[in-house]
């Protein structure tokens, strides 16, 4: 093992902010991209939803 | 035509890719979560540490991935986009639109981590240097592109704009590539090359090219999510997609 503490893991031997800022915003928005390409689906199969409750609404009606 | 070449041109259509890209994404995820545990082992507890980088070179573990697949994605946008302009079919144009925010999100992040990287090893943030120059325009193409395609209204035409967009900006690419080659410049040169042996210990190599392959399988799960509701948006009107049993539910 080359740490010792989790300390001087955090640390990465000066470089934490660095290291830790490449390594979190990457983590981020790896996180953040798949939610938001989820949204997007969420909002599409919504709106296809709507349609079609509103189309059977009207067959309704028509009978 | 053969019937395993019509068999293949099946999947070019939206209605047959679209559950098809549902069954491959959840195995991309698992790829990615294999392969980034691994990696990340690899990158924190088995790679030794830096001679004279000390432990700040552990950047290079998003960074060279991130680099690769800003690049990468970049050519296979490219292509799908050169082949909808070519065929006029109509799922290549939806997958050079979804490749593009990942590809954007990927050049963000090589140069987000390559100022992170450059701060401590340079003593700045940025500098207007041929690799990192030529990365921004990258960058910028990718930008462009979503734009493009946003500013017009029938997806057809944003395509085929697009496509030129895409085709004509390809030629960055070696630019970006070569950069440390032709210019003198800041940036160290490439860390692994095809023609010589990789400049670095085993464990560090090996650390990369698992990142650099959980990048990639990541790409394609989100892309291909992508893709998906591209499908749905632009055949809302079609029967098939009212027919879907998420949609009747």
């Amino acid at each position: 093992m080359i740490w010792n503490s989790p300390a001087e893991f955090f640390a990465m031997g000066g470089y934490g902010l660095y290291v830790w800022g490449s390594f979190g915003v990457c983590a981020v928005a790896m996180v953040l991209e798949p939610i938001l390409v989820g949204r997007r689906r969420n909002e599409i199969l919504g709106s296809l939803r709507r349609e079609r409750i509103a189309e059977e609404l009207e067959e309704k009606e028509a009978n | 035509m053969s019937n395993r070449l019509v068999h293949w041109f099946k999947f070019a259509s939206p209605q047959s890719f679209y559950p098809l890209a549902g069954k491959m994404i959840p195995w991309f995820w698992a790829l990615t979560a294999v392969f980034g545990v691994a990696g990340l082992w690899l990158s924190f507890f088995v790679a030794p540490t830096d001679a004279t980088q000390g432990e700040g070179y552990r950047i290079i573990f998003v960074h060279v991935p991130t680099s690769w697949m800003s690049m990468f994605i970049y050519l296979v946008m490219a292509a799908w986009a050169g082949l909808g302009l070519a065929l006029n079919t109509r799922l290549s144009g939806m997958m050079a639109s979804a490749l593009a925010p990942t590809g954007a999100l990927m050049a963000f992040l090589s140069l987000w981590t390559g100022a992170f990287w450059g701060k401590p090893m340079w003593g700045t943030w940025w500098v207007w240097d041929a690799r990192l120059t030529s990365e921004l325009i990258l960058f910028f193409l990718y930008l462009g592109f979503i734009a493009l395609q946003a500013a017009i209204d029938d997806p057809r035409r944003a395509d085929r704009a697009g496509a030129i967009l895409a085709l004509v900006g390809v030629v960055n690419v070696p630019i970006i590539y070569f950069s440390v080659q032709w210019w003198n410049t800041l940036h160290q040169g490439a860390s692994v090359s095809v023609n010589k042996a990789p400049a670095m210990a085993q464990t560090m190599l090996w650390g990369m090219l698992l990142m650099a392959l959980c990048f990639w399988m990541y790409s394609i799960a989100v892309a291909l999510m992508r893709v998906r509701a591209i499908i749905l948006e632009r055949e809302a009107h079609t029967e098939w997609v009212k027919d879907l049993a998420e949609v009747k539910r």
